[in-house]
């Protein structure tokens, strides 16, 4: 266990490094961002002043060395633009962006699971076909548009729900969170449920295929012959088995859903890291773009080794590489 | 002969039907049969002949649209047709059990073997976890199986397919059933293996009185474990009587033909040294859609006669020994297995 944690690490280790020498060129390569920083009326030695402080005046080679020993010391840098250490700048979104992602598909796997598995036990009832019907255009509708429509009828029309923004935070050690509060929760809703759709959906569909698949299986047959009740049967022989593709996919949409809920972040103007990122990328702000996607691939990389813990613990015949030598 | 004694199980001209575009199916046709305690029938055909369907029917498990259309299956004394869900599933598991054809399919391979039992026992009886878990324990050591506290705690992929299958088995022993279905449980495994679980299931349904039903398409397993017979041929029981009746004397052509192509009754080499080769039945066992109308046999049968358009009535042609054959083959042209 110990040694599959540690090989995981070190495998995590390679994929950053990779990750960051991409970025970086990558960035490097869209333009210069002395062009977006600096007064188009400055002087040629102005010019040269600011890319010099900003050390943008050195090959890139020379940059990049220079980032990766500043990185291993733990800092990737000052953003261009606000002139403070970048990670503190995304980690001052992190927990808007954090709550937001877990509601949404808290939402996702609370309704899903159980919606899925009625369609699977009823598939040619009524409402398993509208269960169905639905997940389809949780499916195909665009999250924008859906975000805007939520806009127009929960906030506009009817005036239920604020339109945008935070709202109050309550802090617990220092974090600032809107579960705590009510007008919290009201902010967070319409946000939670427009991206919650799209992975609802999804959940529905794969619990309802696994539902299906399961049912017609022999150690289904059996213990209804063991004559267990419908809800053991469903509840526990059916779920069980059907629980191990649908972990994968929600580790993998959660990953996801930290990281790129940019559009509906900018619908509804919720201060997260989605849209820190935008900005940045416009603005070419290299230091803030390249420890986002560091740090996205950090997040990626501890979700994937919680999704293989779980597999462990649900199918005792999965063996994790490396932890029974 | 034993003294007559109540049968545990009788059904009587069961008819399952399924519900098709093309209009109803009938898979199983008014078959008749009866066990008593301790007895071992064998309920022989070749896949298709609604031998398994049968089995179902009499656990309740018969999967819409299928449904039993006709008939009575009657457990001691008591009419099954018409129960209720949840009448139905007191009694399976409980009173009647039944083993499935493929060990690596039928436990289940994310739960351990003690909560596959212990949910068996605790869903008819209320009996704490321990208490459940002895019993458990004591049903694996009576099928033959080492160390069962280990096994206990065991997932089904860490056994071996004889060991699955003794769980299963144990499983159904779990909760001392009148009545043990068994799906062709031995298909699947070796035969070493396979012979010690037949032996096994013999000695344990004789000694604690259990009926059992034995479903194969192997007459040689029939001939080694049953009491008594029953051949199905296209949802029908064609011919049924006790072991020795219808393996050395077959009445019904179909039976006569099962047994010349079991390559056991044509292990004896002929003049030469050379070994007789296998006869086998002409054509093919019809789907259920296009079940001939009177004998479903003729258009295979040598002996099919214009009389064989009509459905043959069952023809007591010695005591217990049943036929449903309008040309039924005289008794001296049997052959031993």
């Amino acid at each position: 266990m110990t040694l599959f944690i540690l090989r995981r690490m070190l495998q995590a280790f390679n994929v950053l490094f990779v990750m960051s020498l991409l970025v970086f060129a990558g960035v490097y390569a869209i333009g210069n961002p002395l062009d977006l920083l600096v007064d188009p009326n400055a002087t040629a030695e102005d010019m040269a002043r600011a890319a010099a402080s900003l050390g943008l005046d050195q090959p890139l080679w020379a940059q990049y060395a220079r980032f990766l020993g500043n990185a291993l010391q733990g800092d990737l840098g000052n953003s261009f633009i606000h002139g403070v250490p970048a990670l503190g700048l995304i980690v001052e979104r992190l927990p808007a962006t954090l709550e937001l992602a877990v509601v949404a598909m808290l939402i996702a796997v609370l309704l899903g699971i159980p919606l899925g598995l009625w369609a699977g036990l009823r598939p040619d009832s009524w409402s398993g076909r509208t269960i169905m019907a639905g997940s389809i255009l949780g499916f195909s509708l665009p999250t924008f548009w859906v975000g805007l429509m939520l806009i127009m009828v929960f906030a506009v029309q009817l005036g239920w729900l604020p339109a945008s923004g935070r709202g109050p935070t309550a802090e617990v050690l220092g974090v600032p969170i809107s579960l705590l509060t009510a007008d919290g929760w009201r902010h967070l809703l319409l946000p939670a449920a427009n991206l919650a759709l799209f992975k609802l959906s999804l959940i529905i569909r794969l619990t309802r295929s696994g539902t299906r698949e399961a049912l017609l299986q022999d150690y289904v047959k059996f213990a209804r012959a063991k004559g267990l009740s419908n809800a053991r049967v469903v509840g526990v022989h059916v779920l069980k088995n059907i629980l191990i593709p649908i972990v994968t996919v929600v580790g993998l949409e959660f990953g996801s859903l930290i990281a790129f809920s940019v559009v509906t972040e900018s619908i509804f103007a919720w201060p997260g890291m989605g849209k820190l990122l935008l900005d940045s990328i416009t603005q070419l702000d290299r230091p803030v773009v390249v420890a986002y996607l560091l740090l996205v691939v950090t997040l990626y990389v501890v979700i994937n080794l919680a999704v293989d813990l779980l597999y462990a613990a649900l199918d005792p015949r999965v063996r994790l590489a490396g932890a029974s030598q | 002969m034993n003294a007559p004694r109540e049968p545990t199980l009788v059904v009587d001209r069961l008819t399952t039907r399924f519900a098709s575009r093309s209009g109803a199916v009938t898979a199983v046709d008014e078959v008749s049969f009866s066990v008593a305690p301790g007895e071992v029938l064998g309920l022989v055909g070749e896949s298709g002949s609604g031998k398994s369907l049968t089995g179902f029917s009499i656990l309740g498990l018969v999967d819409p649209p299928g449904e039993i259309a006709a008939g009575s299956i009657r457990l001691k004394g008591r009419e099954l047709r018409g129960l209720s869900a949840r009448e139905w599933r007191a009694l399976r598991g409980d009173r009647i059990a039944m083993i499935f054809q493929d060990p690596m399919m039928t436990l289940n391979p994310v739960l351990r073997i003690d909560t596959q039992m212990i949910e068996t026992v605790r869903a008819h009886r209320h009996v704490g976890r321990d208490a459940a878990r002895e019993l458990a324990r004591d049903a694996l050591a009576r099928v033959g199986i080492p160390s069962p506290d280990e096994r206990l705690r065991a997932y089904p992929h860490q056994l071996s397919g004889g060991m699955r299958q003794r769980v299963a088995i144990a499983i159904a022993l779990l909760n001392a059933p009148d009545l043990i279905i068994a799906d062709e449980p031995t298909t699947a495994l070796d035969v070493t293996i396979q012979a010690q679980i037949l032996f096994e299931m013999q000695t344990l349904c004789r000694e604690s009185g259990t009926a059992l039903i034995w479903i194969t398409h192997d007459l040689a397993v029939v001939a080694g474990l049953a009491d008594r017979v029953c051949v199905m041929y296209a949802g029908r029981i064609v011919e049924q009587g006790s072991t020795a009746q219808v393996l050395e004397t077959p009445a019904h052509p179909y039976t006569r033909g099962l047994l010349d192509s079991t390559p056991a009754a044509n292990a004896q080499p002929d003049e030469g040294g050379q070994p007789q080769p296998l006869r086998q039945i002409p054509g093919m066992a019809p789907s259920l859609k296009e079940i001939p109308a009177g004998c479903a046999f003729r258009p295979r049968c040598t002996h099919a006669s214009e009389l064989c358009e009509q459905v043959p009535p069952a023809v007591e042609l010695a005591p217990g020994h049943v036929a449903r054959c309008f040309h039924p083959l005289p008794a001296t042209q049997g052959v031993k297995p």
